[in-house]
């Protein structure tokens, strides 16, 4: 087929891998170590994303992999790439049509199956970790699920704020006991994390793996008074006009003019196709 | 069994096939309750094939295993050690446990993880005469609403799940069928 073993990782490798995917998904938000790999991409590329996909993947399967919602990003095509020469596998941009997503920050806007994986890559899997650096503290602190800190982390954003400020990697209580972070995602995409699909989650450079099975209880945290809140641009696209979707804010000029779209492409395609217009959907076509 | 059989039985494809064989391993975890087939590797008896290649798909010369009861023969030890390079564990050090549920017990004996590191605990496999979607409740993580599997031993393993976050993991097989029971899943005995 190809000069790499399947997808590129060792079979040890894999089945180490493998090991701590199946302890994670035992205790879901729990950080399971492993001993992440040099990856021939470098750190905050997705190493960890790219050796859970390379761990899970089957030669039938159809793999999509987006950043920030895009299908068609460096890193995305990179990764994408990549599978398709280590593993033969196919590739799709259709989010229905994947078998496995691996992502940056997003959950894609159409709702995930049961027969669907989502592998998020993740840069700090620590949620207390700007609170109290120590790894040490840290793992302490959910042993003894002493989460008062993270809080008091909500209560000085209303202090200072008027409202929790936190827009992306907002924490989340997994199942009633971890709390985690369910890496750079917004908070809009927060709702989605209850979900039919498995949900995988990948640190290479922190060396941490943590998982969410399908329809596990997920709440982020808040407070009675301040209640979370799933919040976007106050726009609808302007190429789709979607306006239930998370939206990029495109700078188009030095004069102030600005656009809003879909950052799931996908997404955003999809609608243009089925003849949904924004505002600025058919100048753009012309 | 004849001089040299711990040879036969592997992988005819190692990546492939345990790419295929963890899939299966992976959705039934993270779905408690669901039963999937899993095949692979032509183990020797009284392995199934479905411990059987769940064995050759995770275990390697970093996982201690401990053969239970009529599982701890000449046979296994040499398949297991000609595929995996596993050590043979006693169950206080396991990674992995394979035998019938009475000759498991207690319990007790294996790791269930540390309040810091509740991964570092035993992954228990049980062969089990019937595996079925009725008898115990299922409620946790994984399952929507409710689920229902054969268990062997609702106490024990009630008492398993009552250690959460630590306790022990378990996959059942029966022949090449496989189904996952992780510490997460609430039990509830059939009334």
């Amino acid at each position: 087929m190809n000069e790499y073993n399947f997808a590129y990782l060792d079979e040890q490798t894999k089945r180490m891998i493998r090991r701590a995917i199946l302890k994670g998904l035992a205790v879901p938000g729990y950080q399971v170590p492993f001993a992440s790999r040099e990856m021939p991409m470098p750190y905050g590329w997705g190493t960890g994303g790219v050796q859970v996909s390379a761990a899970i993947l089957t030669p039938e399967d159809r793999f999509k992999v987006i950043d920030q919602g895009a299908d068609d990003t460096t890193n995305a095509v990179s990764i994408r790439k990549f599978f398709e020469k280590t593993a033969g596998i196919a590739t799709t941009e259709k989010t229905a049509r994947a078998s496995v997503i691996q992502t940056r920050h997003r959950i894609p806007e159409a709702r995930l199956r049961e027969d669907q994986i989502i592998v998020y890559q993740v840069p700090i899997p620590e949620p207390l970790r700007f609170l109290e650096p120590r790894e040490t503290e840290t793992r302490k602190m959910h042993s003894l699920e002493e989460y008062g800190m993270m809080h008091v982390k909500l209560y000085e954003d209303i202090s200072q704020h008027g409202a929790i400020s936190t827009a992306y990697a907002y924490p989340v209580k997994v199942s009633g006991r971890y709390v985690m972070d369910p890496s750079p995602i917004p908070k809009f995409d927060n709702p989605k994390l209850e979900m039919d699909a498995i949900q995988l989650f990948g640190a290479g450079r922190e060396q941490r793996i943590y998982a969410v099975p399908p329809h596990t209880r997920i709440v982020s945290l808040d407070f009675e008074d301040y209640t979370f809140e799933a919040t976007k641009a106050e726009h609808s696209c302007d190429l789709c006009g979607a306006g239930d979707s998370y939206l990029d804010e495109v700078i188009m000029d030095d004069a102030g003019n600005r656009m809003f779209v879909c950052s799931d492409t996908d997404y955003c395609r999809s609608r243009r196709s089925a003849g949904h217009v924004g505002r600025l959907g058919e100048e753009s076509a012309a | 069994m004849t001089a040299g059989s711990q040879f036969m039985g592997g992988f005819r494809d190692a990546p492939i096939d345990a790419a295929h064989a963890f899939r299966a391993a992976m959705t039934v975890m993270a779905r408690p309750g669901e039963i999937r087939q899993l095949v692979g590797a032509t183990p020797p008896t009284p392995l199934s094939v479905a411990a059987g290649t769940l064995l050759l798909t995770l275990c390697d010369p970093d996982t201690g295993v401990h053969l239970a009861g009529e599982f701890d023969t000449l046979q296994v030890r040499e398949w297991l050690t000609f595929h995996t390079g596993a050590p043979i564990v006693k169950a206080p050090k396991a990674d992995f446990a394979i035998g019938r549920w009475k000759d498991l017990m207690p319990l007790i004996e294996f790791r269930i993880g540390t309040p810091e590191y509740p991964d570092r605990s035993a992954t228990v496999i049980v062969e089990t005469p019937g595996l079925l979607p009725r008898g115990a409740l299922l409620r946790g993580p994984g399952i929507k609403d409710t689920a229902r599997l054969s268990l062997p031993d609702v106490p024990a393993l009630q008492a398993n799940a009552r250690l959460y976050p630590l306790g022990c993991d378990f996959f059942f097989t029966c022949g090449d069928t496989i189904a996952a029971l992780p510490r997460s899943t609430q039990i509830e005995a059939e009334t």
